[in-house]
């Protein structure tokens, strides 16, 4: 699951990879024609709309391609760099950037490339930002308030406007239609072109008919979580479905012997966790599944990992979704927690199922019922599941 | 205007897959300014370290950052952009040395604007933590309101201050 980073990719080959993704970048910025200042500041005079069209078509695709990743489970959005929202220093900050823009002819990202190919005044631009930062860090104290002022956290344009992540996305990608059509409008007008602003080629109805396939994928299918919970609704579906399952003998012995090559993950709500949790379980939910660190316990080889929860049946159906996801090595508890109550942790030899049992297993079943209830007791639960990876640290 | 570029609306189409592609590898998506902060950050700690020990925002800088400021994420990136804009220059026939300005506009005033715009975007991407990639763009593309604040105010400041600064370019 991604990001790749910190396990799949380590820190150092991280650099690797952003040197890499840094020359696709250049090389995209530098063929669409951002290392010239002319070229980019035609934008606010309306003589060449370049830098909308590929900025705002970028932002739609990454845009999507978010949205799809997260879809269906392929990245844990939790983990990925939000930028933060201050809304003052973005407003004024924007600001000035806008300024420096007309007055400059480039951004940085955009004076780098031109710089590469060249242009003398990219590199007075570099230095001045050099310069720039220099002034924003030995003036600190006299903004650090305004910078650090009204922090919103890591939010989310479509919570802080009220709407759906998927009509917000419907909403750009129009806007940017018609931002396209109307600008290639005006700078037909300001050049004396006449072609019509939108021309159904070949190529153009190709790289529509691509984005919006990538598009429109997140809204058809459902996501992956969707469509196993669905799945293990079918009562044809769990029947023929085959998990393998602990005996409670075997369950009570292995509590008992303290087998560290037995996780125990527990699936009942976590009220009722924190009110009676066998000694060494997790708390876990479904939603576990699909985020990165918690189901990194899943993976660890030579484990058992044995899903617990009230009833058997709601056991398998988690076991099913699991086993569907690629998790190994998992067992369900035959019966559930209600029987294991019944049958160990409250067994008394003269209950009806005991005369079915042989001596064996009465004396420890007997044995187990004063135990275990002790260990219960002396227990101090672990808690949810813990998630130790952070955020990645992004941004300028 | 050259036909050598790239078609504006594939060119974007790509930079969001690869966009995407480095939120999916690295968590985080483009930038560039925080490359010439981590620079110009290294320069200060080698020219006048005393300097930089007792200065809060250097200080504030390096317990966030561990190691050295030049071995970061960004640094690596902005070379790799170096990199791939000097090879598509070379492969377009684009690589000379120019000063590029306004019809109408002296070299020295050129190199001024160029100088003044540096200092201001360098300020401004401080203050709204990141400039067009690292804020607007990468912003946008994981829905980040400040992100989508920040590129509003650009763009929107840039087309409010464009009139007063017509004579540099028209």
């Amino acid at each position: 699951m991604g990001p790749l980073v910190p396990d799949v990719i380590s820190t150092n080959m991280n650099l690797i990879i952003a040197l890499i993704i840094g020359m696709l970048f250049g090389t995209i910025l530098e063929k669409a024609g951002f290392s010239s200042s002319r070229k980019l500041v035609g934008l606010f005079y309306g003589y060449d709309f370049t830098v909308l069209r590929v900025f705002f078509t970028a932002g739609v695709t990454g845009m999507f391609g978010v949205i799809v990743l997260d879809h269906y489970g392929f990245i844990d959005i939790n983990l990925i760099y939000i930028n933060p929202t201050f809304v003052g220093a973005a407003i004024v900050g924007g600001l000035i950037m806008g300024l420096g823009f007309v007055i400059g002819g480039y951004c940085p990202g955009t004076s780098v490339c031109a710089a590469s190919i060249g242009k003398i005044d990219a590199m007075y631009y570099l230095l001045g930002t050099a310069v720039g930062i220099l002034i924003f860090a030995e003036g600190y104290p006299l903004w650090e308030d305004f910078y650090k002022a009204n922090n919103l956290g890591y939010i989310r344009v479509f919570n802080s406007l009220g709407m759906s992540q998927s009509l917000f996305a419907l909403l750009l990608t129009l806007i940017a239609m018609i931002a396209f059509w109307a600008t290639s409008m005006i700078e037909n007008k300001v050049n004396n072109v006449k072609k019509p602003a939108f021309r159904f080629t070949p190529y153009y109805l190709g790289l529509t008919a691509a984005g919006a396939f990538i598009g429109l994928s997140a809204f058809y299918f459902a996501p992956r979580k969707d469509v196993l919970l669905a799945k293990v609704e079918d009562p044809k579906y769990v029947n023929a479905y085959e998990i393998e399952a602990m005996t409670l003998d075997e369950f009570a012995y292995r509590i008992m012997d303290k087998d560290k090559k037995m996780q125990i993950f527990d699936f009942r709500p976590f009220t009722e966790y924190e009110q009676m949790s066998i000694p060494r379980s997790i708390s876990f939910s479904i939603n576990n599944f699909f985020e990165k660190e918690p189901n990194r316990l899943l993976n660890i080889m030579g484990r058992t990992n044995v899903f617990i929860a009230n009833d058997e049946l709601t056991e398998k159906k988690i076991a099913i979704i699991a086993t569907e996801l690629g998790y190994e090595n998992i067992q369900i508890l035959k019966g559930g927690i209600d029987q294991f109550k019944s049958d160990i942790l409250e067994f008394k030899p003269d209950q009806p199922v005991a005369k079915d049992l042989n001596k064996a297993t009465v004396r420890f079943r007997n044995k187990a019922s004063n135990l275990i209830p002790e260990m219960i007791k002396n227990n101090k639960p672990a808690g949810k599941v813990e998630k130790k990876l952070k955020r990645v640290v992004g941004g300028c | 205007m050259n036909n050598n570029y790239m078609n504006s609306y594939l060119a974007g189409f790509l930079l969001g897959l690869l966009l995407v592609a480095t939120i999916y590898i690295s968590g985080r998506g483009l930038g560039a300014s925080g490359a010439m902060k981590s620079v110009t950050i290294e320069a200060v700690n080698a020219i006048a370290p005393t300097h930089a020990e007792n200065t809060a925002y250097y200080k504030e800088y390096s317990e966030a950052h561990q190691g050295n400021p030049l071995k970061s994420w960004l640094v690596f990136e902005v070379v790799g952009v170096l990199i791939g804009a000097f090879v598509s220059g070379l492969a377009s026939e684009r690589l000379f040395f120019k000063l590029e300005k306004g019809p109408h506009t002296k070299s020295n005033v050129r190199i001024a604007g160029a100088i003044f715009g540096g200092i201001l975007f360098g300020f401004g991407a401080q203050l709204g933590r990141g400039c067009t990639s690292g804020a607007a763009l990468s912003g946008m593309a994981v829905l980040s309101t400040g992100g989508i604040i920040t590129m509003l105010a650009i763009f929107g400041g840039a087309f409010a201050f464009a009139y007063f600064f017509r004579k540099l370019w028209l």
